[in-house]
């Protein structure tokens, strides 16, 4: 009898902190009924006592939410990565080329996503999905950039992350790249702003409670871009560092600039071993 | 004229004979209200789609009247018995005049 109040007592317990908290949910992923996503799976070592898993955001959405990416009839972030399907196959520039011309299908292109923010060798630098995108229109296509976050371009990393989705986040940390990596971790452990607030303050010390009315994720990068449901519309990573660094009020770098490229690349590593979901749903 | 309208729907491809079934139905149009004044203060006209329309074997199914508060990529999800195989028809009315259609069979067994 005393063991039966006692577990009454505990189930109470548990029931009021998952209310107070917002810890994420036990719930599986599975894309279309056919695609499997990993949305939790052991930190990689770089993580080393910071966490014992890595868990993604989608499972610290609401149900409904959560249900709407299951199925890309649903998930109005499709609707995004269609136009450019469209695109894709649409010759710009002086070269007269089209990404088809040179990539053939988006769905060839499944092994690309997983591995951006990627050191690239011939410009020396780490590049972005969005950078090589640009490079690729300037450089092959004869045709003008993009702006970084632009429509264009939102919806075509889209369309990349949507011929991935299931495959694991593997960026390289180390080698060319480490030293791009080691400038993003700086920052991630960095306070800014007036409130002076890290990343790392949000997302590795309170994810699971509250920060007003919404909830605080572990910070994973895996389902970008992202279809929110508050402003209705796409949102690239960098829009989405922007925003995080102005919540801090601080004076935010631009999305493209080397800083955000580095912070990419970092909050991308975190994320390694969970599968790509762009476009993911959330609010 | 709208641009970029693209007419979506998902049907099962095969049911049983007097199941009801889940049809879904999405079109990508920017349902411009007519509400909106451009950058210069002039009214943005008026762009919607005012009419969708469901019909099984030359049945109608459902008849929605649409208003320019509906937003941005209508999307419609019912349900609908179906007694044998067939073919469901969608369509959608466009402010303009256009008429955007969509087929799909369905199968009994």
């Amino acid at each position: 009898m005393n063991g039966l109040a006692w577990m009454f007592g505990a189930v109470s317990l548990v029931g009021a902190g998952a209310v107070a908290l917002a810890d994420p949910v036990e719930d599986t992923l599975v894309l279309n009924g056919e695609t499997e996503i990993v949305t939790r799976t052991a930190a990689p070592e770089h993580l080393d006592g910071v966490f014992d898993e890595v868990i993604s955001g989608w499972l610290y959405r609401e149900d409904e939410t959560r249900v709407m990416q299951a199925d890309d009839f649903d998930n109005p972030g499709m609707i995004f990565a269609e136009l450019a399907r469209d695109a894709w196959s649409v010759a710009e520039g002086s070269e007269g080329k089209s990404c088809a011309d040179c990539h053939g299908e988006p769905e060839d292109m499944a092994e690309v996503r997983p591995h951006y923010p990627k050191w690239n060798e011939e410009a020396g630098e780490v590049r972005t999905l969005e950078m090589q995108i640009n490079a690729c229109r300037e450089d092959q296509m004869g045709a003008e950039p993009w702006k970084y976050n632009g429509g264009d371009m939102v919806n075509m990393t889209a369309l990349l992350s949507s011929v991935s989705r299931g495959l694991p986040v593997s960026v390289a940390i180390d080698g060319p790249a480490q030293s791009t990596w080691e400038q993003g971790k700086e920052m991630y452990y960095t306070r800014y702003g007036q409130l002076e607030l890290a990343c790392a303050n949000c997302h590795e010390d309170n994810n699971g409670r509250m920060i007003r009315a919404d909830h605080l994720s572990q910070g994973h990068i895996n389902g970008f871009p992202t279809y929110r449901l508050k402003n209705t519309k796409l949102n690239a990573v960098q829009d989405r560092f922007k925003g995080c660094v102005r919540d801090t009020r601080a004076e935010t770098f631009a999305p493209g600039s080397p800083e955000f490229v580095a912070l990419e690349l970092y909050v991308a590593s975190r994320g390694n071993g969970l599968s790509v979901e762009g476009p993911s749903v959330r609010n | 004229m709208a641009e970029g309208v693209k007419p979506r729907v998902k049907v099962p491809s095969s049911a049983a004979a007097g199941e009801a079934i889940t049809i879904k139905t999405l079109i990508s149009h920017q349902m411009e209200s007519g509400q909106r004044k451009d950058a210069d203060g002039n009214t943005i006209p008026r762009s919607i789609i005012n009419r969708f329309t469901c019909d099984f074997n030359g049945q109608n199914v459902v008849d929605v009247k649409m208003e320019p508060a509906i937003s941005t990529n209508p999307y419609f999800e019912f349900q609908a018995t179906v007694p044998e195989a067939g073919e469901f028809k969608f369509t959608w009315y466009d402010d303009d005049g256009s008429v955007y259609e969509e087929t799909k069979e369905i199968a009994i067994g």
